[in-house]
């Protein structure tokens, strides 16, 4: 394992015999296939429930699960270097600056009133 | 690749001079795909942030115009779409493996699955277009046509990227499937494969969020 001594690989390198990556078990990829299925059905099972507000949250987070589910295991970031998972983090971390900023403005405009009116 | 930039390491794989070693050598690649998957999360997430705001401002309209989608072909293609995430990543690992066959074979799967949701959507278009719910001069809609019409603007901006981006993906897919019937690809050197599966499982992930957001709105009421 003289591969296991450079820093930057060294989260993808315990695998090094089986190749130039991390090797996932097959049982791994059917189970993520298997949860992306029953979540694609709850989202549409929840959709004709009446939850109000809730309902486009309920279905948010159903995405975001399913999501990081893709992300860790078909995309191979839970076994990639710590550099790999900065860079997805940043991906998302401006995602949601932009959306956040952008939302404080138009969800709070007319709390104020316009002055002179 | 037989020339003096090349070494060979300890398990017998071939990486370039300026690495430490074959697996060196592929988590740099997966890194720079990330940046440019990391530009495409903005890429799209401008499209998804003025769904929000218009949504935010027209939640009746945009309801009401979502129940023009087919929920069931909607549907029908998230289930071929995380399908052929799963053959890609089978592709990978048989890449992983050095497994000629299993590659080409899942390969030319990946593809076949991206052709039956492009195809779906096509249909979807076509009724689109015969229910005069393209945006334009013929669009026809019982309600609040003006702001439905922004509706079917975002419906077929953020699908029509999607749809691009998959026949994108299945062209490279086409040129991954000869490369690795000429055995290009071994255990030490898959890089193409692993990276086109991640452009493809990215792909996947937009589609999560587009399915519920735009077939799935106001379905109680």
């Amino acid at each position: 394992m003289a591969a296991a001594s450079h820093s930057t690989a060294a989260r993808a390198s315990a695998h090094a015999a089986h190749g130039a990556g991390h090797v996932v078990s097959l049982k791994v990829y059917f189970a993520i296939f298997a949860a992306l299925m029953v979540l694609t059905a709850v989202t549409v099972g929840v959709a004709y429930v009446d939850l109000g507000v809730m309902n486009t949250f309920v279905a948010l987070a159903v995405a975001v699960t399913k999501a990081t589910l893709v992300i860790l295991f078909f995309m191979h970031v839970k076994y990639s270097t710590k550099l790999t998972w900065l860079v997805v983090a940043s991906g998302f971390f401006f995602l949601a600056i932009m959306i956040a900023f952008t939302l404080a403005d138009f969800v709070s405009r007319g709390w104020l009133g316009t002055p002179g009116s | 690749m037989s020339d003096s930039h090349v070494r060979v390491d300890a398990h017998g794989y071939e990486y370039a001079h300026q690495f430490d070693s074959a697996e060196h050598q592929h988590s740099a690649s997966q890194l720079g795909m990330w940046v440019f998957i990391a530009q495409e999360i903005l890429f799209f997430g401008g499209l998804f942030l003025t769904y929000t705001v218009y949504r935010y401002a027209y939640p009746a309209a945009f309801a009401q115009s979502s129940h023009h989608l087919d929920v069931t072909l909607g549907c029908f293609n998230t289930a071929v779409l995380i399908g052929s995430s799963l053959t890609m990543a089978l592709a990978v690992h048989g890449a992983q493996l050095g497994r000629r066959w299993t590659q080409v074979i899942f390969l030319v799967l990946t593809i076949v699955l991206g052709s039956v949701f492009l195809g779906v959507k096509a249909i979807e278009y076509g009724h689109k277009f015969h229910e005069h719910l393209v945006p334009g001069p013929n669009f026809v809609f019982d309600g609040d046509a003006a702001h439905a019409q922004i509706f079917f603007s975002l419906y077929f901006v953020m699908t029509g990227l999607h749809a691009l981006h998959m026949v994108i993906g299945i062209a490279i897919l086409a040129v991954l499937v000869w490369q690795a019937w000429r055995g290009a690809y071994t255990p030490g050197y898959y890089s193409p494969v692993e990276l086109t599966g991640l452009y493809w499982h990215f792909v996947d992930i937009v589609w999560i969020f587009l399915f519920p957001l735009l077939y799935l709105i106001g379905r109680h009421h």
